[in-house]
């Protein structure tokens, strides 16, 4: 038998041997077998100088590739070793992966602030800014600043609640703000033109507790003066507004409304989110959810801060918090906002 | 206000379907709040003629009535007893949706027998069609009224129920309404021209008006008539009453009523007779301590401030809001002197809000109506009077009129209304569409300018902007296009505090918390509950004048009290953990000013011990879970703060902490009060901190500067000292802090125990030590350790434990 004979016997051995091995020690003993310094293979290699020159080339190359063929198999062989191994030892650290993560407490805002953070966004990227203003109010800035003179009818649609006060030499009047517009004239009384923006805040009301009515909610105000401003300015900025909060495809309408501190003045409406307008029991079948009251600042509320109607336009406009998350989510009593119950605050 | 629309096709073509009529009106700036249709559900009820009445065979007070319905001829048993032959009646065939006339119960008619009569049918009251109370008798339909024809068409309405805004005191009249559909819908209202014969003695020769308050009454009409028949009204006048909303009365007091609703200028009827030598009238105000019984039947006390009418002894009624009891119209009436007159609207509103007594006349008044109304109306009661309940009228009307004002045109240009709209409407249009509400446009020497004038019945029209409205409410909102803002953003400077607040509410909610919102009113009881001790508030919290009731009554000085009971209703359905924050305001009285609204964030943590939960060890909350909480949230916000012993007299003593910032005491944290945590019926520890917001803010502007990350590489030594119980921990870092090479102090254990002797406790820290200029050799460590322990050992009687 010549050497070459004997390679390829080599090789059919030590590929049979190795498809059996299973762990690592037994691998070593094959390489130290096969490939070790002691193998017939390194013999060969090593001996190759006293073979006849005939056989010297073809006997060399055939060793030479057996030795990189077996070193090859050697590789495949550890890794498929290694990651048989991994597979097992993962399988047998196997969890009941359904048993329950170690809790971490998690906490919420609550809705409404949730909901004034959001309008708050919504009003900042088109350039308002946000302020607040006192829930505690003269007289001046939450009636009479805004055309609504004492013995107004207006007045008697924003039940007031008064704060009991000695009144100093001035006889003013101290309340808790019916609405969030007072803070229209404290901010143009302190900035000029151009300006824009909302005021979020409590606002109170002399009412009866039930299902729709409590004594204290949320409203944000909004506006903006400066020259050139317009009707159509009013609807697009509150358009854009009713895009983002409620979706494009939510159907907006404008109507007229009254307001004493804006002429002309303007209620907007969104389309029934239930009915898809066509008249339900939420809408009170006429299709339309009313959303906010607005209009063009009163030319008397823009000369009673000083600034010049004939140069200067604005729009103004206000809307409640609460009733938002209430049609958004079906909520039915507006009380539940201020029972700080967790069963309900943790729903949103 | 309720409007029925047969009564409003009296003045105007109504073409358009009921429901895109209301949209209309709607769009225009009058809701309809309601329809309500008359005779929607009268099905098997028809209009029938009675052709035989015979008696009933078994019993004396029922009939057999015959009812000619054009295709058929039922008998019904009928007990009513004013059915005569030849009337037109409302009959109900068997399966009619009626009222009950006994028991006002919805039922369906069905077959009855009557005392051995079989009756398939019923000839109908008014209550029994549910359009009034009257039971009495069958209703008499008109003569005219045709044979077989359903009911609904006879006698069927839709009732819009309309939303009448402060600003449209015109449009509480059918008439007015009249006038704003015939607008919106390009029809031309009909007004009925009013006019009557006068025979009488001319009414100047008969009685006088003075007016002694003209600033509260711009004018007094009134008519006279004599020889009047006091009596029901006719059917078509009491159905329209009932049907806006008002009973009738007697036929005086129903005109009166119906002209009110008709032109919207409140009328009153004296009995002439009962008036002081009926005589004068005058106009005044109230003397003092004056007092009069109204219609009502109340005794009121008048002030000074109120208008009234009166004869020369006595007020009469109260002007404008309700008339008296002395001079009412009764069934021995037989002559009265009508009022139709205009009173200051903010006089009528105080008197009627002083009173609290609110009546359809006082609403109209104080709106404001014009005082071109009076002759009008009064004219048009006279010649209804005259009809309904006979009688002459003197000749002539009186009419004191000091108030005269000639309107002034308002100038309208069409460049300045496009500058408020942001859409040019053409000259024609403005003008079409004022004109459709009864203004008058003049023009100008310029083609785009107009000298507009306000139709007489509109009180709310002042200034351009009034008619720019009109013009757009007309065109319609929706021909304004949609624009967005396009000039240069204003300047901005966000207010930081609203910054911290989101922060602050941010990071708790991270922490796990729970934001709440509390009414800010509250009672007194709520606040002293959860600040006991002396037993009376620092600062004496506002007071409402009004409260609605005791438990609001107060404006909160704390958001303790809303918190506790916050956590008691949720104690109630939760045993696991609760942390709950607010941040709000409390309102503190201030001298002559508005009060201070600091905002505050109040936050509590509660564990009960009782729950389970995965995966088990749960510790209840401590003090320093509290304090972490603080602590974790003023990193957060920039702000480092200190801790010094409190005197919180809701707070457990000794496991409290008052929150310090730059020397300032800006909030507090710490254990509730045993004896509060009961008397808000909570059990368990609770843990509370309350941080003033806005007493913080300035201290969390500040300027930070870089450090250096060090780069030469720490050591680190844990020591165990032993100490005397009462050493705190504070003492001891201020110590080890005061060496420079110490980069960090950590505590990691507190022990006391059998390992240590009694009276001490140990205490275990890790020190890293780190120069900023070259790598710290051991030895150097070892110097600087010795040196602090030699120093804690000297100061504080520190030894290393062993
Ligand atoms: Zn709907």
């Amino acid at each position: 038998m010549d050497v070459l004979e004997q390679l390829a016997e080599l090789k059919v051995r030590a590929l049979g041997e190795l498809a059996d091995i299973d762990d690592a020690r037994e691998l070593e003993s094959w390489r130290v077998c096969y490939l070790g310094k002691k193998s017939r293979l390194t013999a060969v290699l090593r001996n190759l100088g006293e073979l006849p020159l005939s056989e010297k080339k073809s006997v060399g190359a055939g060793a030479n590739r057996l030795r990189v063929e077996l070193e090859s198999n050697l590789e495949q062989k550890k890794r498929a070793l290694r990651e048989a191994k991994l597979a097992s030892s993962v399988q047998k650290e196997g969890l009941d992966i359904s048993l329950p993560g170690y809790p971490f407490p998690v906490g919420r805002l609550h809705p409404v602030t949730q909901t004034i953070h959001k309008i708050n966004d919504i009003f900042t990227s088109m350039g308002f800014q946000v302020v607040e203003g006192p829930e505690v109010e003269w007289d001046y800035y939450n009636f009479e600043a805004l055309n609504i003179p004492e013995e107004h009818p207006a007045r008697d649609t924003m039940a007031t609640l008064w704060i009991d006060y000695e009144k100093d030499s001035n006889q003013r009047q101290m309340l808790l703000r019916t609405h969030t517009s007072p803070m229209q004239i404290r901010f143009m009384e302190k900035v000029r033109p151009p300006l824009r923006i909302v005021v979020p805040g409590k606002v109170y009301r002399y009412e009866a507790t039930d299902a729709t009515h409590i004594p204290m909610f949320h409203q944000i105000e909004g506006l903006a003066v400066d020259e050139g401003i317009t009707m159509a300015d009013l609807k697009g900025t509150l358009y854009e507004f009713s895009r983002r909060f409620f979706g494009k495809d939510r159907k907006v309408r404008f109507r007229c409304d009254y307001f004493p501190f804006v002429e002309p003045g303007v209620e907007m409406a969104i389309e029934c989110a239930v009915c898809k307008g066509e008249g339900c029991r939420l809408c009170g079948s006429s299709g339309w959810i009313e959303i906010l009251g607005a209009g063009m600042v009163h030319p008397e509320v823009l000369r009673r801060v000083g600034i010049d109607p004939e140069v200067y336009t604005g729009f103004a406009f206000g809307m409640g918090i609460e009733r938002i998350p209430m049609l958004r989510y079906g909520i039915d009593d507006i009380r539940l906002f201020y029972s700080s119950d967790l069963r309900f605050l943790r729903q949103f | 206000m309720k409007v029925p629309l047969k009564w409003l096709k009296e003045y105007v073509a109504v073409t358009l379907p009921v429901t895109e009529l209301a949209e209309r009106l709607a769009m225009a700036g009058t809701e309809v709040k309601g329809t309500e249709v008359i005779g929607g559900k009268w099905e098997n009820i028809l209009v029938g003629e009675v052709i035989t009445v015979e008696p009933h065979p078994n019993a004396d007070r029922l009939r057999l009535v015959t009812v000619e319905l054009g295709t058929e001829q039922p008998t019904v048993v009928c007990g009513a007893p004013n059915l005569r032959l030849g009337d037109k009646v409302a009959f109900a065939r068997v399966g009619a949706e009626l009222i009950d006339g006994h028991s006002g119960q919805k039922i369906i008619l069905k077959p009855a027998k009557i005392r051995g009569v079989v009756s398939s049918g019923m000839v109908l009251s008014e209550k029994e069609l549910g359009i009034s109370d009257i039971h009495e008798g069958i209703m008499v339909l008109p003569p005219e009224a045709p044979v077989g024809a359903p009911l609904a068409e006879c006698l069927g309405d839709t009732i819009f129920d309309l939303d009448i805004t402060p600003n449209r005191p015109d449009l509480l009249s059918v008439i007015g309404v009249a006038r704003e559909v015939a607008a919106l819908t390009g029809e031309e209202p009909s007004i009925p021209e009013v006019s009557y014969e006068a025979k009488g003695a001319p009414i100047e020769e008969q009685v006088s008006v003075e007016i002694a308050a003209p600033q509260l009454c711009s004018r007094y009409s009134a008519s006279l008539i004599y020889g009047i028949k006091i009596a029901e009204s006719p059917r078509w006048l009491k159905s329209r009453l009932l049907a806006s909303g008002m009973r009738p009365i007697n036929n005086i007091v129903d005109v009166t009523n119906y002209v009110m609703l008709e032109y919207g200028q409140p009328l009153h009827a004296f009995d002439f007779f009962k008036l002081w030598g009926n005589k004068k009238i005058i106009v005044r105000r109230a003397g003092g301590g004056e007092v009069m019984v109204s219609l009502d039947g109340v005794e009121r006390a008048l002030q000074g401030d109120m208008l009234v009418i009166a004869d020369e002894k006595q007020a009469v009624a109260i002007a404008g809001v309700m008339g008296g009891a002395s001079s009412e119209v009764s069934q021995e009436t037989t002559s009265i002197l009508l009022e139709s007159a205009n009173f200051a609207p903010a006089s009528i509103h105080h008197t009627s809000s002083s009173l609290r007594l609110i009546s359809e006349s006082s609403m109209r008044f104080e709106r404001g109506i014009r005082p071109e109304l009076t002759l009008l109306a009064l004219k048009r009661a006279t010649q209804l009077i005259l009809l309904l309940a006979g009688g002459e009228a003197a000749k002539g009307l009186i009419d004191v009129y000091p108030g005269r004002k000639e309107p002034e045109p308002i100038s309208l240009s069409t460049e300045r209304l496009e500058r408020l709209l942001g859409v040019e409407f053409s000259p024609q249009q403005i003008v079409a569409a004022l004109t459709s509400l009864g203004f008058n446009c003049e023009p100008t020497s310029s083609a785009s300018e107009f000298r507009v004038r306000a139709p007489y019945w509109r009180s709310d029209i002042h200034l351009e902007a009034d008619l720019i409205e009109e013009v757009a409410r007309i065109v319609g909102y929706d021909k304004i296009p949609t624009t967005m803002l396009s000039r240069s953003l204003p300047r901005q400077d966000p207010e930081p505090g609203l910054g911290l607040k989101k922060k602050a509410g941010q990071s708790l909610v991270g922490y796990g918390f729970q934001e709440v919102i509390t009414y800010s009113l509250t009672g007194r009881e709520m606040l002293e509950k959860a600040l006991p001790g002396s037993g009376s508030l620092k600062a004496l919290p506002l007071r409402v004048a009004n409260p609605m009731t005791a438990d609001q009554e107060y404006l909160r000085t704390s958001l303790r009290g809303n918190l506790l009971a916050a956590l008691a209703a949720n104690r109630r359905h939760e045993d696991g953990p609760i942390r709950l924050f607010e941040l709000g305001r409390v309102y503190l009285a201030r001298h002559n000013d508005l009060p201070d609204e600091s905002e505050i964030l109040s936050g509590l943590l509660s564990s009960t011990g009782l729950e389970k939960s995965w995966p088990g060890g749960d510790e209840p909350f401590s003090f320093f879970d509290a304090k972490g909480v603080v602590e974790g949230l003023l990193t957060r916000l920039d702000v480092t703060p200190s801790f010094e012993e409190a005197g919180d007299e809701g707070l457990r003593p000794g496991a409290q902490a008052a929150v310090v910032v730059a020397g300032n005491k800006l909030g507090v944290v710490g254990e509730l009060h045993p004896k509060v945590a009961e008397a808000f019926e909570v059990s368990g520890a609770v843990y509370l901190f309350e941080i003033n917001l806005t007493a913080l803010l300035p201290y969390t502007i500040g300027h930070k500067v870089f450090q250096p990350i060090q780069r030469f590489p720490a050591v680190v030594r844990d020591i165990a000292l032993v100490v005397d119980v009462g050493l705190s921990h504070r003492q001891v870092v201020d110590v080890i802090r005061g060496f420079p090479l110490v980069q960090k102090v950590a505590l990691f254990d507190v022990y006391s125990g059998k390992q240590v002797p009694v009276g001490k406790k140990s205490l275990a820290y890790r020190l890293t030590f780190q120069s900023s200029t070259h790598t710290l050799t051991d030895e150097e460590a070892n110097k600087v350790q010795q040196q602090i322990l030699a120093k804690l050992s000297s100061e504080l009687g520190a030894s290393l434990r062993s």
